[in-house]
C-alpha cells in the first residue's frame, strides 16, 4: 500500500464513500494515519466536508478542522507580533507559504499545517530585521557555532529563531532557495510585485507565490512532506495563466522545475498529465508511505536525502560540509 | 505491521502494530476483557518499531511513535514492551486528544461523584487510587481524567494502572495474582507492574460523574491538609493539561467552572492508610 490512497481521497472526496467497504475499518484507518503523517489530516477533513462518513471517523475529522483552525488563527497573531516588531524598520514584509495562504485566504491555507512563520525582507536589511527580532523576544535555537555561520554565509536565512514567550520559530528568508544552490530566483523581483494585504503585511503575487511553492518542492530538500507542498502547487495553479507563469518561472530559472511541477500536481492530484522518467521517480518517492503511516523505500529516500545536498552547493563544498556534519556526529535519519 | 491489536479505552480507540509479537501478547491477555474494538475506525495508531536497522533482531529495542511522535523519545528494550505499548497510547492521548480538556490526574468515583487527585510523578496519586479502587470506589483512570467541555463531568480513562516500585507490593497485596501484570525490572522509571481495573470499572467506562473534590497528594510527608485557593488550584490544572492550549476558550471556559465548583485541598500523607482515612474525611465534609 502506498500513499495513493490519500492522494485519491484528495482529489476526489466522493470516492471515500466506499473506503467503508471492508466494514473491518482498515480503509479509514490507513487513510487517517497517512493524512497525518503527511500532515495533510486538516486538508483532508475540510475537502470530505460533511459528507457522510462512518460515526467513528466523523470525530477525527471535526477535531483536525478545530485543529486547522486554531493553526491558522495562531500563525496570523505571530505574523502580527513580527510585523509590529519590525514595524519600525518601515519595511514591506512579505509572507511566506503556509501563512501567507491563510492571511490571504486562499484555498491552498485551508485545513493547512503552518509549522513556522516564514518571512521574506530585503537581504541588506537582515540584520536590522535580526536585532528588531531579538529585541522583541525571539532568540537563537542553533547553539553550534558552525551551523550559525554556515546560515548566515551560505542559506536563504537567518539560522531559525523562536520566540521565548509563544514558542514559535520564525525564519526570516532574503531569497527562495540558498545561495548555493545552482538556480538564483530574483528575489528583488519579488519582493518588488509583492501585493499588500494589511498595512505592513504583503505577500507574493500569484506567479511567484507558485514559483516559490515549486522552488522549495523541487530545486531544495528532499521531498519530505511533498503530498502537501504538492497540494499547496495544485491549489496556488488554479487561475493562473500559464504564459505569464512561465515567464516568471524562466526569470527565476527554475522553468523547467515549475513545467515538471504542473506535470505531477495534473498526474496527482488533477485530470492526469505525461510523465517523464524522472517523473515518475519522483511520484515514487511523494507516494512513499504505507498505512500505518511509515515512510516506506529507504533506499529512494535516502537518495533523494543526498540529492538534496547535492542541490543545494558544489561538490567540493559539499564534501567538506558533510565532514564537518560528520565529525559532529550527525548521521541521516 | 507484523502484529497488531485495537484496544478502546474510554472514549479513545487505538490500533497497535508491533514489529514483535511479545507486546501485543501482552496487551492482548490484559486486556481481555475490554470490549472488542477489532475491526473498528482507529482514534490513533501506535507503533512499536525496531529503534534502528538491526534492532528488530539485536539486542532488540523498540522506538515508540505513531500519529504523534516525539523525535528523541529514548529507545527502549523488548522486555518492557508492554510498558512501551502503554507509553505509545499515553502520548497520542496526550499530543493528540482533543475531545476533553485532559487532566494528568487521576480519578475514583462513588455515589455518582467523582474524586480527582493531581500531582507530578511520585506523588503517589496512581497507589492511592489504585487502593481506592480495591475499597468501594470505581477506578476511573490513574493517568488522565478526562474534563466534558459540555458538561463539566469528568470521564473515565481506565487504561492498566502502571504501579512503580514500592507500590507493586501494596497493591499486589489487595489485589487477586491474576489482574496483575508482568514485572517489568529495571525500567527507566524503576520496576513496574500493571494492575488490570476492577471488572466494574471496565464496565463502566463509558460513564462520566460529577466532579466533587480535588486533592493534591503528596507522598512521604507528615500528615496535613491545607486549602488551595481558585488561582492556584487554576495554574497546577493547566500546568497539569496537555491540550488545554490547543482546546483555547472551551478548554478555558471547562476549566473555569471546574475550578470555581469543585473544593480543593492539598494533603500530605505518609502512609497509604493514612492517605486513605484523610480522603474519607474530606470526602465526608465535602463532597
Amino acid at each position: 500500500m502506498n500513499a495513493l490512497l490519500l492522494v485519491r481521497a484528495l482529489r476526489d472526496p466522493d470516492g471515500v464513500a466506499a473506503l467503508d467497504d471492508g466494514g473491518d475499518g482498515a480503509g479509514w484507518n490507513a487513510l487517517i494515519a497517512m493524512a497525518r503523517a503527511e500532515r495533510l489530516i486538516g486538508t483532508l477533513a475540510l475537502r470530505i466536508g460533511d459528507r457522510l462518513v462512518p460515526q467513528a471517523v466523523a470525530p477525527i475529522l471535526a477535531d483536525a478542522r478545530l485543529d486547522a483552525e486554531r493553526e491558522a488563527r495562531q500563525a496570523l497573531w505571530e505574523a502580527d507580533r513580527a510585523a509590529e516588531a519590525i514595524a519600525p524598520l518601515g519595511l514591506p514584509v512579505v509572507l511566506l507559504k503556509g501563512t501567507a495562504y491563510a492571511a490571504a485566504g486562499l484555498v491552498a491555507g485551508q485545513g493547512r499545517f503552518i509549522g513556522d512563520l516564514d518571512i521574506l525582507v530585503p537581504r541588506p536589511s537582515m540584520q536590522a530585521v535580526e536585532q528588531c527580532l531579538l529585541r522583541a523576544g525571539w532568540e537563537w535555537v542553533k547553539d553550534d557555532p558552525y551551523d550559525d555561520a554556515y546560515y548566515r554565509q551560505w542559506m536563504h536565512e537567518l539560522p531559525p529563531m523562536i520566540h521565548a514567550g509563544r514558542d514559535r520559530m520564525i525564519d526570516v528568508h532574503h531569497t527562495v532557495l540558498p545561495v548555493t544552490a545552482r538556480q538564483r530566483p530574483d528575489a528583488a523581483a519579488m519582493i518588488g510585485d509583492a501585493v499588500p494585504i494589511t498595512n505592513e503585511l504583503y505577500i507574493l503575487s500569484p506567479e511567484d507565490r507558485l514559483c516559490h511553492a515549486v522552488a522549495h518542492l523541487l530545486a531544495d530538500g528532499d521531498l519530505a512532506g511533498g503530498l502537501r507542498n504538492l497540494w499547496d502547487i495544485h491549489c496556488l495553479l488554479e487561475g493562473l495563466d500559464p504564459v505569464a507563469l512561465d515567464e516568471r518561472a524562466a526569470r527565476h530559472g527554475i522553468r523547467p522545475h515549475v513545467r515538471q511541477a504542473r506535470r505531477l500536481a495534473a498526474a496527482l492530484y488533477g485530470d492526469g498529465a505525461r510523465l517523464t522518467f524522472w517523473d515518475r521517480i519522483v511520484v515514487a518517492r511523494l507516494l512513499a508511505r504505507d498505512g500505518w503511516g511509515r515512510e516506506r523505500r529507504k533506499l529512494l529516500r535516502f537518495a533523494f536525502y543526498l540529492r538534496s545536498h547535492w542541490l543545494r552547493m558544489p561538490p567540493a563544498m559539499l564534501a567538506r560540509h558533510l565532514f564537518t556534519k560528520w565529525r559532529k556526529g550527525h548521521r541521516p535519519a | 505491521m507484523n502484529h497488531a491489536l485495537s484496544l478502546k479505552i474510554g472514549p479513545a480507540t487505538f490500533r497497535i502494530g508491533s514489529a514483535w509479537r511479545q507486546p501485543v501478547e501482552a496487551l492482548a491477555r490484559l486486556y481481555a476483557d475490554y470490549p472488542d474494538a477489532a475491526g473498528k475506525v482507529a482514534d490513533f495508531t501506535v507503533r512499536l518499531e525496531p529503534a534502528g536497522l538491526f534492532r528488530r533482531w539485536l539486542r532488540p529495542s523498540i522506538f515508540i511513535t505513531g500519529d504523534h511522535g516525539l523525535a528523541d523519545a529514548a529507545p527502549m528494550s523488548l522486555t518492557h514492551g508492554l510498558l512501551a505499548a502503554e507509553m505509545g497510547m499515553n502520548l497520542q492521548m496526550a499530543l493528540g486528544w482533543r475531545r476533553h480538556l485532559l487532566l494528568h490526574a487521576a480519578s475514583v468515583e462513588r455515589d455518582g461523584q467523582a474524586l480527582v487527585m493531581t500531582g507530578e510523578s511520585g506523588s503517589g496519586k496512581s497507589t492511592l487510587a489504585a487502593q481506592l479502587g480495591e475499597r468501594g470506589w470505581r477506578l476511573m483512570g490513574d493517568e488522565f481524567a478526562l474534563l466534558d467541555l459540555a458538561t463539566g463531568d469528568v470521564l473515565p480513562f481506565p487504561r492498566l494502572v502502571s504501579l512503580k516500585n514500592r507500590a507493586i507490593d501494596v497493591l499486589a497485596a489487595e489485589a487477586p495474582a491474576p489482574r496483575m501484570g508482568p514485572l517489568l525490572a529495571a525500567t527507566a522509571k524503576g520496576d513496574i507492574r500493571h494492575l488490570v481495573p476492577r471488572s466494574d470499572a471496565v464496565r463502566r467506562m463509558g460513564q462520566g460523574a460529577r466532579p466533587a473534590l480535588l486533592l493534591f497528594p503528596r507522598f512521604g510527608h507528615a500528615a496535613a491538609v491545607r486549602g488551595v485557593g481558585q488561582g492556584e488550584v487554576f495554574m497546577r490544572l493547566t500546568q497539569a493539561s496537555t491540550n488545554y492550549v490547543a482546546l483555547g476558550e472551551p478548554g478555558f471556559a471547562a476549566l473555569t467552572r471546574f475550578v470555581r465548583s469543585v473544593p480543593a485541598r492539598a494533603i500530605d500523607f505518609p502512609s497509604g492508610e493514612e492517605a486513605i482515612a484523610m480522603v474519607d474525611r474530606l470526602w465526608e465534609e465535602l463532597a
